[in-house]
């Protein structure tokens, strides 16, 4: 099914380690093909981050890897086992095989640097043989990839809307030329014209520059649009993993198909929605109470 | 039947160093008790702007606000009974409840404060607020926001805002900062209450597939404009307006997009 893998991630396993302890990541296994985008969906709550963070060793205690490898396949030939690379080698790893685009990331960045200078950073610090003029040259060409333009190597951030600061985050995890991207709620906080726009980009940047994304959010409906593959997380486990037109026209675990009712589609039915589409006007008093609202409610509070 | 009408309403921010910023240019609509209107439109578009003017949060540059006829006041007891007639929800419950005081507190303040029971019946207004928006009184009095959920907080937020005994909610993004799976829960509360109280309700949102379920009418902004209005399918479904449609073609929509010709849906790449 993954003729060429890129990610072996095996029986992973990830604890926080605090009183009672928290099982956060349970027995994951997943491959992940060479130039796939593959979706990791699931409710707040259910893992994807520890998970992220696992497979690249960002974890921080109180969190520990209680069991399972990743071991990423190098388009130069090697496996390399990623839980046995020492700091160093840790370090290279990141950025220059996988990067990440962190949650909640671009008000992440430095508020007093011009974001063509964050950029430059990034270069400096993992090419250092790269000329003056060779770094500028890449940072304005990466800010035309991502369509915010290299006019605005000298913008500040707070010069720039959502929309741009979070594609200025995507130009430096893509600055090294990585083989996986690893993409944590990049779009959550934008309007749905800008996030379909970047993820229309990631997806031909992908074609182009072959590389590998992890999309996590938890909106569904989206993740269907733009995965290949989807996986489903829920309390730290994979509960299924499949196509994303298998998922949406065959979904397998009732989770998946639980999730895929609490959204109402915007052209067909209204999944759980309980307002009657017809009723519009006085429809005050008519069936008030409803069954579906209650136990709305009751899966919240579960979560 | 309580009527707000917002007539021609033209709002101009000065903005430092860019001199002045259109935000709102000549907009009208009608809210009424009973029903509910979506207010769609990327963001910057001037959705929220509409909402501060409504609870008088700003003021208009030029064009009236009325409530049954009568322009709105501006300030005094006046501007505070309007304000109990039309309440707000706003985006981020966090924001929005004092980090430092018990649920108890949030809702029994407003209840002193406007008067609505007398003083001897809060707790039990309280309680009664709390199961009125599906939450434990028993479980949820006594917690401060913090120990609360996301959606558990938004619906100690709309109690609050049900508090006095509202006829007009206005609720700007009230789910956007919920999880995508609770989300639906607080919008079923919301069309619950909504047809309880038979409260006018102004949804504000980008999100196009909530407001079509959700509302009776949807208004669409675009630059301070309102450029197509009308029954809630109507405007999703044939949209007429350019922008309409872009805003349309950008939603995620699995239902169209898996409907291709061979089932198996257009690729990634054909799509982009
Ligand atoms: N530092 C931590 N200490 C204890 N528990 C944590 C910590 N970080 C996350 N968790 C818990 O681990 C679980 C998974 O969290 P996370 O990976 O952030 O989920 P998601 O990204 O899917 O929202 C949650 O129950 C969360 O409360
Ligand atoms: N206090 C303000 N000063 C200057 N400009 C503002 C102010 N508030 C909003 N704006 C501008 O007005 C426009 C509309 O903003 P807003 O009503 O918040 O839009 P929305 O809620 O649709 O995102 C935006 O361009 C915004 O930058
Ligand atoms: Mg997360
Ligand atoms: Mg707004």
């Amino acid at each position: 099914m993954t003729p060429d893998p890129l990610l072996t991630i095996e029986r992973f396993s990830v604890v926080y380690d605090v009183d009672p302890p928290v099982e956060a990541v349970r027995d994951v296994s997943l491959t992940l093909a060479r130039g796939e985008i593959l979706g990791l969906a699931g409710e707040s709550g259910c893992g994807k981050t520890t998970l992220a963070y696992g497979i690249q060793r960002l974890l921080k205690p109180p969190a520990v890897i209680t069991s399972g490898t990743a071991v990423f396949h190098d388009a130069g030939g090697d496996d390399i086992e990623i839980n046995a690379l020492d700091e160093e080698q840790m370090r290279a790893f990141r950025w220059d095989k996988v990067s990440m685009v962190f949650q909640g990331a671009m008000n992440a960045l430095n508020p007093v640097l011009a974001i063509g200078r964050q950029l430059d950073d990034v270069f400096t610090t993992h090419r250092p043989r790269m000329t003056k003029a060779e770094r500028r040259e890449e940072c304005a060409r990466l800010l035309d990839v991502v369509g915010v333009g290299r006019d605005r190597l000298r913008s500040y951030p707070h010069e720039l809307s959502g929309g741009m600061r979070q594609r200025v985050m995507i130009a430096m995890a893509m600055a090294l030329r990585p083989q996986l991207m690893i993409m944590d709620e990049p779009t959550t906080a934008l309007d749905v014209l800008v996030q379909r726009e970047i993820l229309e980009q990631i997806s031909e940047l992908r074609h182009e520059l072959g590389f590998s994304v992890i999309f996590i959010t938890h909106d569904l409906p989206l993740l269907l649009e733009i995965s290949d593959r989807i996986a489903v997380m829920k309390d730290g486990r994979l509960v299924e993993i499949d196509t994303a037109h298998r998922i949406y026209s065959d979904p397998q675990h009732a989770y998946t198909k639980r999730l895929l009712g609490s959204f109402p589609s915007l052209t067909g039915d209204r999944g759980d929605f309980v307002r009657g589409a017809g009723d519009a006007g006085h429809a005050a008093g008519a069936d008030a109470a409803h069954p579906a609202t209650a136990s709305a409610a009751t899966e919240e509070d579960a979560s | 039947m309580t009527i707000l009408e917002f007539k021609g309403v033209t709002k101009r921010y000065h903005v430092r160093g860019a001199g002045d910023m259109l935000a709102l240019d000549d907009v009208s609509f009608t809210l009424t008790s009973g029903q509910t209107m979506a207010l769609v439109g990327q963001s910057g578009s001037g959705k929220s702007t509409i909402a501060k003017i409504l609870t008088q949060l700003e003021r208009a540059t030029s064009g009236e606000v009325l409530l049954d006829g009568k322009p709105i006041p501006h300030r005094g007891p006046g501007l505070r009974r309007y304000r109990q007639r039309v309440r707000m929800v706003f985006q981020d419950p966090f924001a929005s409840l004092n980090p430092y005081h018990t649920i108890r507190h949030h809702l029994a303040r407003p209840l002193a404060l406007d008067n609505v029971v007398p003083k001897d019946q809060i707790e039990d207004e309280v309680r009664a607020l709390l199961t009125r928006v599906r939450l434990d009184p028993d479980a949820t009095i006594d917690r401060r926001p913090h120990e609360l959920s996301g959606g558990q907080r938004q619906r100690v937020a709309i109690a609050r805002a049900l508090a006095s005994r509202p006829e007009l909610l206005i609720a700007d993004e009230p789910v956007s900062m919920l999880d995508v799976s609770i989300r639906l829960g607080v919008l079923n509360l919301l069309a619950d209450l909504q047809r309880e109280s038979n409260l006018g309700v102004l949804y504000i949102t980008h999100d196009l597939a909530t407001a079509r379920h959700f509302s009776d009418q949807i208004m669409v902004l675009h630059h301070g404009v309102v450029v197509e209005r009308g029954s809630a399918d109507d405007v999703i479904l044939n949209p007429q307006h350019e922008y309409t449609r872009a805003l349309r073609d950008a939603s995620p929509d699995p239902d169209k997009h898996f409907a291709g010709p061979t089932g198996e849906a257009t690729t990634r790449s054909d799509a982009s």
